[in-house]
């Protein structure tokens, strides 16, 4: 995205002006300049899609999990896992099966379920996803190299409200008898979003 | 609006692309939990941009511009701090600091949106429903690609604070009925859409009754 500014100087001025407000609200006394850091910290190693594959792949493994994710996903994934909070207080699963797939996106602005998915990628902000995803949803697939099977229908979720929507996509053949923890491995970030599919088993490694 | 051309998701992923951009997430989030002003206060704020401003803006760099606008609103800052960084005139009380040991409990917290119903729910699923024609100066959070389309109420979730009201300056939070609303793609886009249904969450000031024999 710094593609937008071709001067390196709109950048740096950008850098003096952040600075200058971070030196100015520290300063004032209105934040702690640890808790920036923590902030950061918190998005950047801690919380992200590995958060949402372990809810996902217990959901795979485990029907009574499942229909709990179905009918109360916030307590599911809280009771769960732990995971709660910020841009993840109203929680709603959708799940994927033969024939029905579904994609997130906030036309709006970017809500995302930050404490399963983390921090939303640059594309998920960005004007063309916002603005195609309700409308060309396969074509948006195809932008991820990603076709459905003929027949195949698309219900698009616009997060315009405070609920957050993870996709649970649909469990890969083969993974008969596999370990949540290795089921996780199969579930991308991009699946949960909808702009993908869980992996096939062929493509990880490791062994039962 | 269409014409921004196909995503282009980045080999590499990074979250920041610019050092500056965790900053901006940082303090938003930051000064977000001293209860200056509310969520749907600071979604105003970023919206208000001049819209040819917004499209051509980086994300951060719409954080940044809203952070500013909204701490020179409330005197938090002036002008010529926001300048330099340098204090000229005395910090105002807010209501609360986000301090580094309350940052995990804060994020893990987050701040609900659900409130006790006001009343009885006006709709319930399996309702047709039409989104209502609006064009509020201020903020909303119904799509114009719905307004006047006719929907199916598809679940009902309790009653939230309501967007509208709570992002004037009273931050109102009064809560109304939030509904999971269901169009089909060809009602809003006609035949070319690849989509079978968009659903939205719009609450219950957003929709009207669809009376039978009244339809368009």
């Amino acid at each position: 995205m710094s593609g937008n500014h071709p001067h390196g100087s709109a950048l740096s001025e950008t850098d003096l002006r952040v600075r200058a407000l971070e030196t100015l609200l520290v300063d004032k006394g209105y934040v702690d300049p640890g808790a920036l850091d923590a902030l950061i910290e918190t998005y950047e190693h801690r919380i992200g899609p590995h958060n949402g594959a372990r809810v996902v792949a217990r959901a795979w493994s485990d029907p009574a999990y499942r229909e709990r994710l179905r009918t109360d996903a916030t307590a599911a994934i809280v009771d769960g896992f732990g995971y709660s909070g910020r841009q993840g207080e109203h929680m709603v699963a959708l799940f994927d099966e033969p024939g029905v797939h579904h994609m997130v996106v906030c036309t709006l602005c970017s809500c995302y379920p930050w404490p399963v998915l983390g921090l939303p990628p640059t594309w998920y902000k960005s004007a063309p996803y916002r603005s195609r995803a309700v409308i060309d949803p396969k074509g948006v697939l195809a932008d991820f190299g990603v076709t459905l099977p003929e027949g195949t229908e698309v219900r698009v979720y616009d997060s315009t409200a405070e609920l957050r929507y993870l996709v649970v996509p649909m469990r890969p053949a083969g993974t008969e008898g596999w370990s949540e923890d290795r089921l996780a491995t199969l579930v991308t970030r991009d699946a949960m979003i909808g702009t993908g599919l869980a992996l096939e088993p062929s493509s990880v490694g490791g062994q039962p | 609006m269409q014409g921004f051309g196909p995503i282009r998701p980045e080999p590499d992923e990074a979250l920041w692309h610019a050092d500056w951009e965790p900053r901006v997430l940082a303090l938003t989030l930051a000064m977000g939990a001293t209860g200056a002003w509310n969520i749907d206060q600071s979604r105003h704020a970023r919206e208000s941009l001049p819209p040819g401003q917004y499209l051509t803006s980086t994300y951060y760099r719409i954080w940044l511009e809203g952070l500013e606008r909204l701490l020179l609103e409330r005197g938090l800052v002036t002008r010529e701090e926001l300048g330099d960084g340098v204090v000229r005139e005395p910090a105002r009380p807010l209501p609360r600091r986000l301090e580094l040991e309350a940052v995990p409990r804060v994020l893990a917290t987050g701040t609900p949106t659900d409130r006790p119903a006001p009343g009885p729910a006006r709709f319930a699923p399996g309702d047709t429903v039409r989104a209502r024609t609006m064009h509020p100066s201020g903020h909303t959070r119904l799509p114009r690609y719905v307004r006047g389309r006719i929907g199916t109420v598809e679940s009902v979730h309790g009653a939230h604070v309501y967007p509208e009201t709570h992002a004037t300056p009273a931050g109102d939070p009064s809560p109304r009925w939030l509904y999971t609303v269901r169009f089909e793609a060809r009602e809003l886009w006609g035949e070319d859409t690849t989509a079978s249904a968009v659903h939205v969450d719009a609450w219950e000031p957003y929709l009207e009754p669809l009376v039978a024999g009244a339809g368009r």
